[in-house]
């Protein structure tokens, strides 16, 4: 045997080794279990955009804050017992919207009211100093806020909000804007839900409802008993998700970390409220962007359809190679076949999360494939036209090929590199399956081909060759 | 060779293809989906058969939600598009739609996208085509470089790659708003990726033509341009047929069997890619031959 066919024969084994794992890997008793990732379209499930308010925050301070967002929704959304949710910061800042935001997805749960008020509605806890009725700042506020509300007012009943938050914009600079977000009353310390180390119900006998004890951490207890103690004989406000809950008097300086919350609570909003507190404040203010909820039964029907438009496409492509090229046809639907079950096995391994994008990209990629099968045979004809033998016809074929493959491959490359840069999820997946297709189909329709060709061993177009090698219609 | 000779009659025909594709966008627009505008898309269905378009339109029009769309999807399912709607609006939305509680119906697929999301997507997806005619004219410049010696600057090569790409990328674009308007197609971000994949693969054939040029520029030194350019076509064209058919067939699999939701975007990719073997077999090619003329005038 020589090299080619020792070369051939490695690579079918490999073929049928890793076709052998991804169908191992189905089932789940097997040790290589390891399914298929599905994205939210085909499996179901429910994906919430949420926009962080960092407009409080140094931008030095936001990465940080976004990774402890992140923390803390993951916390509250394990609480769920969804199966495999995600949570994920991105950053966009493109054409001027600097957004900073949290995606959640929740595989499986498709009624998302209850996880939209869990992740959402959440308190915001803070603590807050009385500001003197004499102090500037506090006049600037409500300077400011009086000159607003007076330009608000002028407006016509029927202006837009948006409208209205633009032309607010432009009348106002950004010191004003920032004013008139501020409590004139009280000012912020820092000290928030954050620094929280625990929250308990607390039934004291000489109040009405229950109170909440909140314990703070090391770092809170600290900051808790400096403000204490600069703020003696004033109020500190509590303020839970921008209300004011109470604000007690400060009588002495509070060194172990401990604050009572009274207010009117039920015995239910305490319990809710503590077990809130518990999970974790968070550090920055979000709001609900963007909602999407797929049923199961349509992500499954996606599933499926989009596997049977793959076999049927698979199916009539395969027909048509073989019958326009015969034996070269045969050997691309092989080396198309090596091409299917590598990228499977790519999808489980990676792991590629599957979208109905995905999917079809994989469909097309196959169409991809074929291509440079095509080009190559396309040009083994020419080379035999003009009088060569069939070895070398095979060999030129494949060499003079190559320029045109890699140039126009290498063009799908590139757009498919920009989809997946500035794609959502869904194109994200489609622009994945795309690339790899590309590099993978590349390596299959040339080295499987030509391998499998030439181990075949024709090498003068003559008897049984001449009929395999002749294609359609050929002159 | 003949598609050279009669190049004129193929301008012709693009230049009417074109016309009505800019017609059709020009008249019925591009029905922007969710994902650009912002609002809310609500798939519904009714197991047992769902109730008369009029009844359900009238059931939400009295709910005040502003301009509501329903579109019949699938045999039992409805898809409602209408603004961004609060949690309130949502329940008593979804009230109206049982008829009075007198039919069931599951929510398939609800998508509530924020005006910002919408916008920012839209920003993206007119810097990625931007990006991608950039950089595609930058690499066919690079690649051909050399053929700059024979008749023809490398760079008419890349202006003329990129004219054969608007020409697929009008037709694709006046396709869709053709099917937005008769089929209720939606102009999504799958869209938007139809466009950029056929960007990518249009140019591919395009591609190969062109390499070929260059080949036969070296081998015929003393061949008229426009022969060499015959040749090439002729020894390429089975190729890019042979190549298109392949691509083809597996996207009407994909539109005949395929989910729902990749549907649209199987069409544009094959009026697409149609539209991108026949640009660059009897117009890119073509171009260039005409180009080449009138510089020799």
């Amino acid at each position: 045997m020589d090299k080619t066919r020792i070369s051939a024969v490695i690579l079918l084994l490999a073929g049928v080794l890793v076709g052998f794992f991804i169908y191992n890997s189905q089932s789940s008793d097997s040790y290589f279990y390891r399914p298929f990732k599905f994205g939210l379209d085909l499996s179901g499930g429910s994906r919430l955009t949420y926009v962080a308010d960092v407009s409080k925050l140094d931008p030095a301070n936001v990465p940080d804050a976004m990774s402890s967002l992140r923390e803390v929704i993951e916390r509250r959304v394990n609480v769920f017992g969804v199966s495999e949710p995600v949570v994920q910061v991105e950053r966009s800042a493109i054409s001027g919207m600097d957004q900073n935001r949290l995606i959640v997805e929740l595989p499986g749960v498709t009624n998302v009211d209850e996880a939209v008020k869990m992740i959402s509605e959440t308190p915001n806890l803070e603590f807050r100093v009385e500001r003197a009725s004499t102090s500037p700042k506090r006049q600037a506020i409500v300077a400011a806020r009086e000159e607003v509300q007076e330009f608000i007012s002028a407006l016509p009943t029927t202006t837009p909000a948006t409208e209205a938050e633009i032309m607010l914009q432009e009348r106002f600079d950004e010191e004003t804007l920032a004013l008139i977000q501020q409590d004139p009353d009280f000012e912020s310390t820092g000290l928030t839900g954050r620094y929280l180390k625990r929250a308990q119900v607390n039934f004291s006998q000489n109040a009405l409802g229950p109170s909440i004890l909140v314990e703070f951490n090391n770092e809170g207890s600290k900051l808790f008993a400096e403000l204490t103690k600069q703020n003696i004989n004033k109020s500190i406000g509590i303020f839970l998700d921008e209300t004011l809950l109470s604000a007690p008097v400060v009588r002495e300086e509070i060194s172990d970390g401990q604050a009572e919350i009274s207010g009117q609570f039920t015995v239910q909003e305490a319990k809710e409220l503590t077990r809130d507190l518990n999970l974790g404040a968070l550090p920055v203010p979000i709001s609900l962007a963007s909602t999407q909820i797929v049923g199961a039964t349509l992500g499954e029907e996606a599933a499926q359809k989009g596997l049977e438009a793959g076999l049927i496409g698979l199916f009539v492509v395969a027909i048509f190679m073989i019958v326009w090229y015969r034996l070269p046809g045969l050997i691309s639907v092989v080396a198309l076949t090596f091409y299917i079950v590598l990228m499977l096995a790519l999808f489980k391994l990676f792991p590629v999360t599957l979208t109905a994008a995905g999917i079809a990209g994989f469909i097309l990629t196959i169409g991809i494939a074929v291509d440079a099968n095509i080009l190559i045979f396309e040009r083994m004809k020419e080379e035999i036209a003009a009088g060569k033998g069939l070895l070398e016809s095979i060999k030129e074929g494949f060499a003079r090929a190559w320029l045109s493959i890699r140039d126009s491959n290498l063009s799908s490359l590139i757009s498919a590199a920009i989809l997946f840069w500035f794609g959502t999820s869904m194109i994200k997946g489609f622009a994945l399956t795309l690339m790899i297709g590309i590099l993978v189909s590349m390596f299959t329709a040339i080295t499987v081909t030509r391998t499998l060709l030439l181990a075949l061993g024709f090498r003068n177009r003559v008897g049984i060759a001449k009929f395999l090698f002749d294609s359609a219609f050929f002159k | 060779m003949t598609i050279v000779k009669y190049r004129k009659i193929f301008f012709v025909f693009s230049a009417v293809l074109l016309v009505v594709s800019a017609l059709a966008i020009g008249f019925y627009g591009l029905n922007l989906g969710t994902d650009f505008t912002g609002g809310t898309l609500l798939e519904i269905k009714y197991p047992s058969g769902r109730p008369d378009l009029t009844v359900v339109q009238e059931a939400v029009k009295k709910l005040d939600l502003g301009n509501v769309l329903v579109q019949p999807t699938g045999d039992k399912s409805y898809t409602l598009k209408l603004k961004n709607i609060t949690e309130v609006e949502k329940n008593s939305l979804f009230e109206s739609l049982t008829l009075g509680g007198e039919s069931f119906f599951t929510s398939e697929r609800l998508s509530d996208i924020g005006p910002t999301l919408g916008q920012e997507l839209r920003n993206k997806g007119l810097i990625a085509v931007t990006l991608v005619i950039v950089l595609i004219i930058i690499y066919i410049a690079f690649v051909f470089r050399q053929v700059s010696k024979h008749y023809v600057k490398s760079w008419k090569y890349g202006v003329t790659a990129i004219i054969a790409l608007a020409h697929d990328i009008i037709i694709s674009a006046g396709a869709m708003a053709l099917a937005g308007h008769f089929l209720g197609g939606e102009a999504d971000a799958l869209f938007l990726t139809a466009l950029l994949t056929i960007l990518g693969l249009s140019i591919n054939d395009t591609i190969v033509v062109f390499d070929r040029i260059r080949e036969n520029l070296h081998r015929h030194p003393n061949v008229k341009f426009e022969e060499v350019v015959g040749i090439s076509i002729r020894e390429t064209y089975e190729r890019s047929i042979n190549t298109t058919i392949v691509i083809v067939v597996t996207l009407v699999a994909l539109l005949l069997f395929g989910p729902t939701s990749t549907y649209f975007f199987a069409l544009i990719m094959l009026v697409g890619m149609v539209a991108g073997t026949y640009s660059s077999i009897f117009i890119a090619s073509n171009l260039l031959v005409s180009w080449e003329k009138l510089g020799r005038k």
